[in-house]
């Protein structure tokens, strides 16, 4: 193993801005996440809590290993999209450690537009689901929810991956093993019932939990009968009368208990095996990482400076040093795990992806997962290098990600453009998960050239027709469109919509990596078979 | 008799525990070889280890081994052993067996059995006293054993009165009876208690002193007629008549009663020939207007457990001399050799639970150590006599002390300074002890005033047993050490085990709840939870703890052994601090400090049905059946009597209701919390 080392100076001037400028974005991301978790805010939370309900995250607290840690996604999911916001949209999801067992915990919040579900709740929750089915992990639902946000059914409804899928994946990840455990803490409702009724075990919270196909307003107005929420489906009915829940909970904190002893009968065993080292922490300082990487894409850094602040020992194994050598590839250990490293340091050409191929058809073959540390305006362009057949090569990279059949992370640290982003395992390309650094950007191609392309054919078009445009004017036709992927850019609308799995703090990656793998481990590492690489 | 003195090169030490180990370190320096003996209870026991060689006796019962006459000098004789040492307790008083090995030409390291046996009959040996001019407590110590005649004579000396076992010592058959009616029931009591330890259960009846002071004198004698006295030790601080806390010499003692005692105590040993070290005890009446009178008591023929206070302050090795005396060498000193330097102070470190009424306690000490160093204390100003070390097993077999700290000081304000800074260095885990009962006797006021008598507990009862009232710095400590400890407890391959409440975007947070021990089994208890959050950035050690309303920046430095300094808005503190199983520990001079640990959510949610079982409150085994199954008995009223760790323990009707089933029989081995029977409440 070889020992990276820095050429960094923390006092320079440049480090010193850097580290202030990133700092600056990541506070901004601590207070946005500290001010989602508050939910719907102060007064609903009164409201939740009068009724000897837990919050959310309370609830979470209760139900993983006292101190374990909670890996939560898309706490930004929702951000700004709708007219209101939906903090988190309305659900909270992530893996925590439950009775000694990684799961995916998806857990209604109530105090949020009474836990409905927006087109982004469905995504959000469906996601959590493919994530437990990906890395193997039981499933938790902690159910407190009105069910579908009835003015956007058309967008929560009715297409494939809707409100319907939940219930799909639910009966098909029980089918392939994958434990589904329901807890009811409040309203499941129409669809909603399904929750608990699909679920391999499921808990009912006296006088708070309830099932039922149609609620007592619909009862009402189909049969006439008048019933209260309780007596047509509260616990009592459900445990004693229905069978619809299998245990009865004195209220929440003892649901989370019996949702925890569930979990520890479960006979769980992880399937997958990596040749372990005992974890060991970056020999070079992590907190270093702000001011090396900054947030101005433009200016460049070694990404060995980055790699050498996330994995065990800041001891790093480099493949094919010297060629190719705008993408950095070799192993390292995160956590004691062995992963493949695979970082942009430039733009891609011909040479860095035919490397990048070859080193992931070693990572398959011998079973390492990949991490995938994204920093990309794209691959060359020029006669040249169209001539040398850097499409036909770069295709042979994205062959490799996309067959690759070893867990996948991808970590946006930096730009994010055209078909750099498939080569590099865009969200496209099913990482296991994909998360962002705050000063990151993902577009099609940069604002700066976007608008450039656009300003060319605008300019063309002028010529042809023997008229002038003036600088200024064409800086005016440009700034919009720049403004636009600034804007669609940023790490924030992209978490909002799920592009990601998360924007987290670059000092937490290497944590993130680790209980990530750790938590893939739990599946089993399978054989790759790749397509035909063009050669 | 004459006496041959013979020399020996083997030492036996029929004994176990701390004393055997006390024994044979000297024995060992003055060149014997030294021989245990064990129990199958023992057989890695620490004075086992410690030993040259050692010889099994018999299984755990000590009345199949530690009392076992045949088996002991069986043992001597496998083993080529010259002489015997009996300790305390077991064998050494016992005129038998002080026969027995003069028959077979061992040396016995104690007083002839004429002296055993003279002072053994308590009854007597006030006779004798009488005759010798030692002042005696007005009492009845007849050989009539008659209920009624008892029962007379105690309502002739008038109440209260002590009742005891003529062959007893170490609080076993002992109980004060206040009135004529409770008189009947404390009789069967201690004969029951007296029988099973001593074979016997003969009574004697005393006065009982209201405010007297438990002032003994430590004599030693040679077979040429030489006494000396090593002065006295006061153990005035007694729990249920056994000894807390020694301290020598006794305070407020002048010269002049000094000799006096003294004098007494000599004659005392020399009116029944005595040889080697004894004790006499005396209680001193400390009540306004009786100050210097003092009623002989009796007369201990053997070490005495707090032998070294009177170590500590006369500089001899009491065990040395014994051997010595045994060899037939002439006492080591003369009375006007003997000088006291400073004070000293013994606490007995005895495995049980203050908070639970004292039930002694067993299982695996997983550490026990005296850390010394971190404490500041010179090795000559502290001793340890242990018969334990980390890693051992504390049986229920026999008696529940585990070691005695001994200090030593300038003065008494001195010794009982380290005394605290000692208890708060003593680590012991896996095992609750009585420290942190010893820690409030010790920074008690009234024990600092030495407003000492044999009452000082019970009186003193509200302050030393009020329930402690923890400070939001006590909170903090408790849950930065457990969150150290819980950080500890990481597994190494996967960083889900690592416990350090990771948050994403956020700082690592882990909610805990704190209580008191004593209310962490109360079936809902929110009200005494205290929930302690813990913020921290990620690689940052410093810890934000929220208890309420306040905030605190908290950090905890590891130090050697269980020792850390936890750091809380910058007032750094040195504490001897771990969590054993549940339950953070804290010490420090000014004393203990203990809380539960738990999850935020373990609230027992099960169902509160009144209890229909009753379970042992630990190993032991079954005395007596007190009710018929199926009659009707009121709450309260006994229903079954077991012993345990020497102890007795009542198990009483918990509701108005009636016995269904005995699960066991009188002499039935029975295991914590087996059900021992089967209880139904009247509706």
């Amino acid at each position: 193993m070889s020992t990276l080392s820095t050429q960094i100076n923390p006092r320079s001037d440049v480090f010193q801005a850097n580290e202030a400028a990133m700092l600056g974005e990541v506070n901004k991301l601590r207070e946005l996440t500290a001010a989602i978790a508050e939910g719907g805010g102060e007064k609903a939370r009164a409201r939740h809590e009068s009724r000897g309900k837990l919050y959310v995250r309370d609830r979470i607290d209760h139900l993983i290993d006292e101190g374990s840690p909670f890996l939560e996604f898309s706490a930004l999911a929702a951000h700004h999209v709708y007219d209101s916001e939906v903090p988190a949209a309305g659900v909270i999801t992530g893996i925590g450690r439950v009775s000694g067992v990684e799961c995916v915990i998806v857990a209604n919040d109530a105090t949020v537009k009474g836990g409905t579900y927006f087109p982004l709740t469905v995504k959000k929750h469906l996601r959590a689901q493919e994530i437990a089915r990906k890395h193997r992990l039981p499933c938790i639902y902690l159910v407190d929810s009105g069910g579908a946000f009835l003015p956007r059914q058309d967008e929560v409804f009715p297409d494939r991956d809707h409100f319907g899928r939940i219930f799909y994946n639910q009966a098909t990840m029980s089918a392939e093993g994958i434990p589904q455990i329901a807890v009811v803490m409040g309203s499941c409702t129409a669809g909603g019932a399904y929750v608990p009724a699909m679920a391999d075990e499921s808990i009912i919270v006296k006088e708070q939990g309830t099932i039922f196909l149609g609620g007592p307003p619909l009862v009402k107005a189909a049969t006439g009968e008048s019933i209260s929420a309780e007596d047509l489906g509260g616990a009592d009915v459900h445990a004693k009368v229905s069978g619809v829940a299998d245990h009865y909970a004195e209220n929440d904190a003892h649901a989370l208990q019996l949702a925890r002893a569930c979990v520890s009968r479960l006979n769980w065993q992880k399937r997958g095996q990596l040749a372990m080292q005992p974890p060991r922490p970056p020999k070079l300082d992590p907190s270093e990482l702000y001011g090396i990487v900054g947030t101005d894409l433009k200016k460049p850094y070694d990404v060995r400076e980055v790699i050498g602040r996330i994995v065990d020992g800041s001891d790093f194994d480099e493949f094919k040093r010297y060629y190719g050598d705008t993408l950095v590839t070799g192993f390292a250990h995160i956590h004691g795990y062995p992963v493949g490293i695979v970082a942009n340091n430039g733009v891609l050409f011909s040479e860095s992806a035919v490397k990048g191929a070859h080193f992931i058809e070693l990572c398959a073959q011998r079973k390492i997962p990949l991490v995938f540390l994204q920093n990309i305006t794209g691959f060359m362009v020029g006669s040249k290098y169209e001539h040398e057949g850097i499409a036909k090569h770069g295709a042979k990279l994205v062959t490799a990600v996309a067959c690759a059949n070893v867990p996948k992370y991808t970590v946006l640290i930096g730009g994010s453009f055209g078909a750099g982003n498939y080569g590099m395992c865009g969200r496209a390309y099913d990482p296991n998960l994909l998360f962002m650094w705050p000063n990151a950007r993902i577009s099609v191609m940069g604002g700066e050239q976007a608008a450039g392309v656009l300003s060319q054919v605008k300019r063309e078009q002028y010529e042809r027709e023997g008229q002038e445009w003036s600088k200024e004017d064409e800086e005016a036709f440009k700034k919009p469109t720049r403004d636009q992927y600034e804007h669609q850019g940023h790490p924030y609308y992209a978490s909002a919509r799920l592009w990601d799995d998360g924007v987290i703090d670059p000092m937490q990656t290497r944590d993130v990596l680790g209980l990530s793998l750790a938590a893939a481990m739990n599946a089993e590492v399978k054989e790759t078979r790749f397509g035909v690489f063009r050669m | 008799m004459t006496f041959t003195p013979t020399k020996f090169d083997t030492l036996l030490v029929a004994n176990r525990g701390e004393i055997a180990c006390r024994v044979m370190r000297t024995a060992r320096r003055m060149g014997l070889k030294t021989v245990a003996v064990y129990s199958d209870a023992d057989a890695t026991a620490r004075h086992v280890r410690e030993a040259d060689e050692a010889v099994r006796l018999g299984p755990a019962a000590a009345r199949e081994s530690y009392l076992s006459v045949d088996a002991v000098i069986e043992a001597a004789q496998r083993t080529g052993t010259g002489a015997i040492h009996p300790g305390y307790g077991f064998l050494s008083e016992n005129g038998t067996f002080v026969k027995a090995l003069e028959q077979a030409g061992i040396t016995f390291v104690g007083p002839p059995a004429s002296a055993i046996a003279a002072m053994g009959d308590k009854s007597a040996a006030k006779a004798r006293m009488a005759n010798a001019g030692v002042p005696l407590v007005p009492g009845y110590h007849g050989d009539d054993q008659g209920d009624a005649l008892l029962r007379s004579e105690a309502d002739k000396i008038g109440y209260p009165v002590m009742l005891k076992a003529s062959a007893g010592g170490g609080g076993k058959g002992m109980r004060v009876v206040e009135s004529g009616e409770g008189f009947q029931a404390a009789l069967d009591g201690c004969r029951r208690e007296s029988k099973a330890a001593f074979g016997d259960d003969r009574m004697l009846i005393e006065k009982y002193l209201v405010q007297p002071r438990h002032v003994e004198v430590q004599v030693f004698c040679d077979r040429y007629g030489n006494g000396v006295y090593l002065f006295e030790r006061d153990c005035s601080v007694q729990r249920r008549h056994q000894k807390v806390i020694e301290e020598a010499p006794a305070p407020g003692m002048t010269p002049e009663l000094r000799a006096a005692m003294g004098d007494a105590a000599v004659r005392a040993a020399q009116e029944i020939g005595y040889v080697d070290a004894g004790t006499v005890e005396f209680l001193l009446d400390s009540s306004p207007g009786q100050d210097g009178a003092f009623y002989f008591m009796e007369m201990n023929t053997r070490l005495q457990v707090e032998h070294p206070v009177t170590e500590m302050i006369t500089g001899q090795d009491l065990v040395e001399w014994q051997l010595r005396v045994a060899m037939g060498e002439p006492l080591p000193c003369r009375q006007d050799e003997l000088t006291i330097t400073g004070h000293s102070f013994e606490a007995r470190i005895y495995a049980e639970d203050p908070e639970q009424d004292f039930l002694p306690a067993t299982g695996l000490l997983t550490r026990f150590a005296l850390d010394l160093e971190g404490a500041g204390l010179g090795a000559d100003q502290v001793r340890l006599d242990s018969g334990v070390e980390s890693g051992d097993t504390v049986s229920m077999h026999y008696d529940p002390m585990l070691a005695k700290l001994i200090v030593h000081g300038v003065d008494r304000d001195a010794a009982l300074a380290t005394l605290n800074r000692a208890l708060a260095a003593l680590d012991v885990q896996g095992v609750v002890t009585n420290r942190a009962f010893l820690q409030r006797l010790a920074n008690h006021p009234g024990f600092k005033n030495v407003e000492l008598d044999t009452r000082f507990i019970e009186r003193n009862e509200a302050t030393l047993f009020a329930p402690r009232q923890f400070s939001t710095e006590d909170y903090a400590s408790a849950a930065l050490i457990g969150l150290h400890q819980l950080a500890q407890e990481c597994e190494s391959d996967s960083p889900w085990g690592r416990h350090d409440g990771f948050r994403l975007n956020a700082p690592h947070t882990i909610r805990i709840a704190l209580c008191d021990p004593a209310s962490a089994q109360a079936a809902d208890n929110d009200s005494a939870v205290v929930v302690v959050e813990g913020k921290r950035a990620t690689l940052d050690t410093q810890w934000q703890l929220t208890i309420g309303n306040s905030t605190l920046t908290a950090s905890l430095q590891p130090l050697e052994g269980d020792a850390v300094a936890v750091t809380l808005n910058g007032h750094r503190r040195r504490l001897q601090a771990y969590k054993d199983g549940h339950v953070v520990v804290m010490a420090e001079p000014s004393g203990e400090i203990r809380l539960f640990w738990r999850r935020i959510d373990a609230i027992d949610h099960g169902h509160h049905e009144a209890e229909s079982t009753l379970t042992a409150p630990m190993n032991g085994t079954v005395v007596a059946l007190l009710v018929e199954p199926g009659a009707q008995v009121e709450k309260g009223m006994p229903l079954m009597v077991m012993e345990a760790m020497k102890m007795e323990h009542t198990m009483t009707a918990p509701a108005d209701g009636s016995v269904e089933t005995f699960h066991f029989q009188a002499g039935d081995t029975v295991g914590q919390g087996d059900v021992l029977l089967d209880f139904a409440p009247s509706e």
